[in-house]
């Protein structure tokens, strides 16, 4: 049975490809079998952690917590600074120039990334807004929250950062951002289970070496980041209180 | 350590009094009426010993509370204690996270200069291998709403 390894499905889909190419990479350096599954649900991967299908992991720091109390994972590393932020943006056109002046009933355009929508209800709850006086509309992608707001579908948009600072600028000319998060100790990590943890230094070596090698560094590239570094279990224990403290 | 407050560092006109910290000290207070808004978008976090000794603080604590990173570690986190502050906020405070539960309040702050800035704090237990090791603070930016109410309330409280 090769381990199997996923991504937390917030991905880009531009680095689709490149986690297949970090995966191959990773096989060849391991000399392990490892497969590649991806789940177009955050809930369709719990599902599979819960049945213990997942061996490796690019995971989400709202799932950090649970794959660390609940299953036993460990952190390898995370990408050299890439923070998850999250912005709040409204159309350029709309009245609205600050968070308190968001009234209670408005829509929300959001995606389902769970750490992102944290942050986003965080900013927001010094409005006095809060999941019981507005509504949220999940969308697939960033691109389609924005395209939300400027249609007038939505009031208030909660972005991750990297992704509105993706969008393309004639998007990003017609929103206004209200806030950005400056929270910079919550992030995506690479974590490995149970079955893989007799490996675990090894596997770290290898990715923190990653960047020195010509290939690796062409992985990295796909990935859209130019290195790994470690992170310490005193790092993610840290985190996940942050986190904890987030979500009361 | 904690220092009584210096008029040289105090911006605006203050107000003196005294507080007992810890019990024991007395710390001579300067105070102004002098706000200093949250900054939005950012979390101010900070961690203690399990006496409330301060181990860790981020950039944004240093920023909003006037002080250097060097005068907060190793102070009592009782260097920001503001006298519009009641006992019984904080008795409930280390009631509650010694009893391994997450605390959660507004807080009314004195910064280094007399001035203050409201926060909402949760604070939680750092448990480590089973054992509370220590406590961290995270802080966001309170609703005005709840900070009036607070503004009403806490002066019912001594
Ligand atoms: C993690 C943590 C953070 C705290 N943060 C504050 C704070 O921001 N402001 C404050 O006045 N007290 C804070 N306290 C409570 C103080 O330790 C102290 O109890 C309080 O200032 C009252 O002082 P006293 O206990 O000496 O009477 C904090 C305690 C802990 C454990």
């Amino acid at each position: 049975m090769p381990y199997q390894f996923t991504v937390s499905p917030d991905f880009s889909p531009d680095h689709l490809s490149g986690w297949f190419f970090f995966n191959t990479w990773l096989q060849k350096q391991t000399g392990q079998a490892i497969h590649l599954e991806t789940y177009d649900s955050f809930q369709a991967q719990l599902e599979a952690i819960q049945r213990n299908e997942v061996d490796l992991i690019y995971a989400n720091p709202f799932d950090a917590a649970m794959l660390v109390r609940e299953k036993g994972f460990l952190p390898l590393v995370r990408a050299n600074g890439v923070a998850d932020e999250a912005i709040i943006a409204v159309s350029a056109e709309s009245s609205v120039d600050k968070v308190t002046n968001l009234m209670p009933g408005i829509t929300i355009a959001v995606t389902e990334d769970p750490a992102v929508l944290m942050m986003g209800m965080i900013m927001l709850e010094s409005a006095d807004l809060s999941a019981d006086n507005i509504q949220t509309a999940i969308h697939n992608s960033y691109v389609l929250v924005a395209k939300n707001l400027l249609q007038g579908n939505a009031d208030v948009g909660i972005f991750l950062a990297e992704a509105y600072d993706d969008l393309a600028n004639i998007t990003k000319n017609k929103l206004k951002i209200l806030v950005r998060s400056q929270i910079s100790v919550i992030h995506h990590s690479l974590m490995i289970g149970p079955s893989l943890a007799d490996k675990r230094d090894d596997i770290q070596n290898l990715l923190v070496a990653m960047a020195l090698g010509e290939k690796g560094n062409s992985v990295l590239k796909s990935l859209g980041f130019a290195s790994w570094i470690k992170v310490e279990d005193e790092e993610m224990e840290f985190m996940i209180d942050v986190m904890d403290t987030l979500a009361i | 350590m904690i220092h009584d407050m210096k008029p040289e560092d105090m911006i605006g006109d203050y107000k003196e009094t005294r507080l007992a910290l810890y019990r024991s000290i007395t710390r001579l207070i300067l105070y102004t009426d002098i706000e200093t808004p949250y900054p939005d978008g950012k979390l101010i976090v900070s961690t203690t010993d399990k006496e409330g000794i301060i181990t860790h603080v981020n950039k944004a604590f240093v920023e909003i509370s006037g002080y250097t990173e060097d005068e907060l570690l190793d102070s009592p986190h009782s260097i920001l204690r503001h006298p519009d502050m009641p006992s019984a906020a904080f008795k409930d405070l280390w009631d509650t996270v010694n009893k391994g539960i997450p605390w959660q309040g507004y807080v009314k702050n004195l910064r280094k200069d007399g001035g203050y800035y409201w926060v909402k704090a949760t604070v939680i237990p750092n448990i480590r291998q089973g054992k509370v090791v220590s406590y961290t603070s995270v802080r966001r930016k309170p609703s005005r709403t709840k900070v009036e109410e607070c503004i009403k309330l806490y002066p019912t409280l001594f």
